[in-house]
């Protein structure tokens, strides 16, 4: 057992015991579910059928409805996309890359984050499916045997490694999750009175046990999935970026897209953590194991990628410039003056200036200030993708193709469908599954409790006069 | 009965995990086997004492990794290179080495995709973690905040044990029938 110099604040806040750690964590599972979670999920449920009959409408009369034209050929379909994907990362990055460098604060968060996760890649994922036209052929996709030669997938297209990309990122995160929630359920099971429920959890738990050789094998699991999920998640952003970068369309042919995606991935994934932990800390009671720190913690992440962010724009602007290609300036000048100008100076503010508020320690540790601020660089963070795709398109080489994007009610309504399809997975699995994973946040117990770094102070104190 | 032997089931039932390690540390020096240790968080440094041997699942991943990998690269070089070369904007198609870079990719994913999956599953199958299986920890409190000793030992040992269970710290010694066990002659 080492000790954690008093110095750092502690992380379970309180005088926690491992019972009361369970108990109060799964309390949302075991308990009454408040009227609060049933209005949120009507008006989740609800949003998410309406997205479905766009979808259903869209199947039925042809991408035709969306708003998507000849000249601006990819518009809200693929912003989305690449928002949801961007969102996931997050969750990637705080149960793998803080899990390699060991930050004890990931143990707060990380169970909620890989759901996110999750959630967010299948709302990116309609997308990606529905933006081919025709959903019922996109099994085309993969390197299936076939009768048309055999006719198969172009491997050196950018648009392929993403199919490949994204599936192995969706699978390995829901992996990962699963095996953490094993032991988890174990305990739910355990506890559980009703047979029902029992009968359920039992199912889930695998027949979980908690055995040495099975942590050992449990630990040693994490790890290498961490060291797999690490450069798997920064591939993926890459590989996303590569459609575009790959493409010859100026301002998207830019060597800097790769750094720049991933890390505005990671920016904007981490501002819907603290938008879900906000409320799911408040919701559930939770706040002695979310505490402020972490939110700390979470928007200094967002101050470092934020800048990144704010610097690779910058670096666009002076590479569009110094690089002497006339169109390659145009694009930029017309995505800050043009017809999205809009667009694009609303990103500006929302990814570039609000997140270096949180220099101030007052802002960064306060919630009020955090909730807004999150919601606010979501914005921003799906405007950046909006502004790269369609003011890029609405104006490329020949004038003639030059038009403009409208989204039509269908765009809308998928979009707001996936949002709504992301709140009803999410809110099940707050109700369902622990928020918090439980077994693992007890082994910091010790070192980062509240009363326990308390007690461990006062012990040291007495020793040092003793000598 | 002839060839066959009857043992006590012991659980020595602790409230923490440092009181736990010391019993284990008592316990072999006393020269007592461990069955296994049931514990609601992974215990650090419990494996040297109680004698389980470092997994060898990363090995596994790796060799699925491997595995992963040749098989994209096989699988591309098939597609593009051999049986239908296709010319995309005058990329090389005659040789896989040429064309090699746009095809890092995909075999990254791979070599990820089949060394995650193939562990896990390995690690599932090896713990014997399957849907429905029955609950392992003999003491459902383990998963909570209980942490159990689990011995088999011959009779006329039991109370030294127990003495030893208890000076440790052990809040409850719980006699749980025998097991009998056939003899290996």
């Amino acid at each position: 057992m080492h000790a954690e110099s008093q110095i750092r604040e502690p992380l379970i806040l309180g005088n926690k015991t491992y019972t009361q750690i369970t108990d109060d964590i799964i309390k949302p599972v075991e308990g009454k579910t408040g009227k609060a979670w049933y209005v949120l999920f009507t008006i989740s449920t609800l949003t998410f059928i309406w997205g479905l009959g766009c979808l259903a409408y869209t199947i039925g009369v042809g991408i035709g409805v969306w708003g998507s034209n000849n000249g601006v050929d990819w518009a809200w379909d693929i912003t989305n996309f690449v928002w949801w994907i961007g969102i996931g990362h997050a969750g990637t990055l705080i149960s793998a890359v803080l899990l390699l460098f060991r930050q004890k604060w990931r143990l707060g968060i990380n169970r909620a984050a890989e759901a996110m996760t999750i959630f967010a890649v299948m709302c990116a994922a309609i997308f990606v499916l529905f933006h081919t036209g025709r959903v019922w052929l996109d099994y085309m996709l993969f390197p299936l045997p076939n009768q048309f030669g055999s006719l198969w997938p172009n491997f050196n297209s950018p648009l392929l490694w993403d199919v490949f990309a994204v599936s192995t990122y969706f699978s390995i995160s829901l992996v990962f999750w699963y095996i953490g929630l094993i032991p988890d359920f174990g305990t739910i099971r355990d506890r559980a009175i009703s047979p029902v429920v029992k009968k359920v959890y039992n199912l889930l738990a695998f027949g979980w046990g908690g055995n040495a050789r099975h942590w050992s094998r449990f630990e040693e699991v994490s790890l290498v999935l961490a060291g797999l999920s690490t450069p798997l998640v920064f591939s993926v952003h890459s590989i996303v970026s590569f459609d575009f970068a790959t493409s010859i369309l100026p301002g998207w042919h830019t060597t800097i897209f790769p750094p720049y995606f991933v890390s505005g991935a990671v920016f904007s994934g981490f501002a819907m953590v603290l938008t879900l932990m906000l409320v799911v800390r408040r919701v559930y009671g939770l706040q002695a194991y979310i505490t402020v720190k972490h939110v700390e913690y979470m928007n200094i992440v967002i101050i470092v990628t934020g800048s990144i962010v704010g610097v690779a724009y910058l670096t666009e602007l002076f590479m569009s410039w110094y690089s002497g290609v006339e169109f390659e300036q145009y694009a930029f000048l017309n995505r800050a003056t043009g017809p999205y100008a809009w667009a694009y100076w609303c990103m500006m503010t929302c990814n570039v200036v609000s997140p270096q508020l949180f220099w101030f320690k007052k802002i960064r540790t306060s919630l009020v200030a955090t909730f807004l601020l999150s919601i606010v660089v979501n914005i921003g963070m799906w405007f950046e993708r909006f502004v790269i795709i369609v003011p890029t398109l609405c104006r490329t080489f020949l004038p003639s193709t030059w038009n403009m994007y409208h989204p039509t009610f269908v765009d809308i309504g998928i979009f707001t469908g996936t949002i709504g399809m992301f709140g009803f997975f999410f809110l099940l699995f707050s109700r369902y599954f622990p928020v918090i994973a439980q077994s693992e946040l007890k082994t910091i117990l010790k070192v980062s409790g509240q009363s326990q770094k308390k007690d461990a102070a006062s012990h040291s104190h007495s020793t040092a006069h003793a000598h | 009965m002839a060839g066959v032997i009857t043992k006590k089931v012991i659980h020595g039932v602790y409230d923490d995990e440092v009181p736990l390690l010391e019993a284990c540390k008592k316990l072999k020096a006393a020269g007592i086997k461990i069955k296994d240790v049931f514990s609601p968080f992974p215990i650090h440094g419990i494996d040297p004492i109680i004698g389980v041997p470092r997994t060898r699942l990363a090995i596994c991943a790796f060799i699925y990794g491997l595995t992963g990998c040749g098989l994209a690269t096989l699988m591309m070089w098939y597609m593009m290179i051999s049986d239908w070369p296709t010319d995309v904007g005058g990329k090389p198609t005659w040789a896989y080495f040429y064309n090699v870079p746009a095809f890092i990719p995909i075999t990254f994913e791979s070599t990820v995709l089949c060394a995650g999956h193939g562990m896990a599953i390995t690690y599932l199958l090896r713990c014997m973690l399957v849907p429905g299986a029955r609950a392992k920890n003999p003491d459902p409190r383990t998963t909570n905040d209980k942490f159990l000793i689990l011995l088999e030992l011959p009779e006329e040992k039991t109370t030294e044990v127990e003495n030893l269970l208890r000076t440790a710290g052990a809040i409850e010694v719980n006699h749980k029938g025998t097991v009998t066990e056939k003899l290996p002659y």
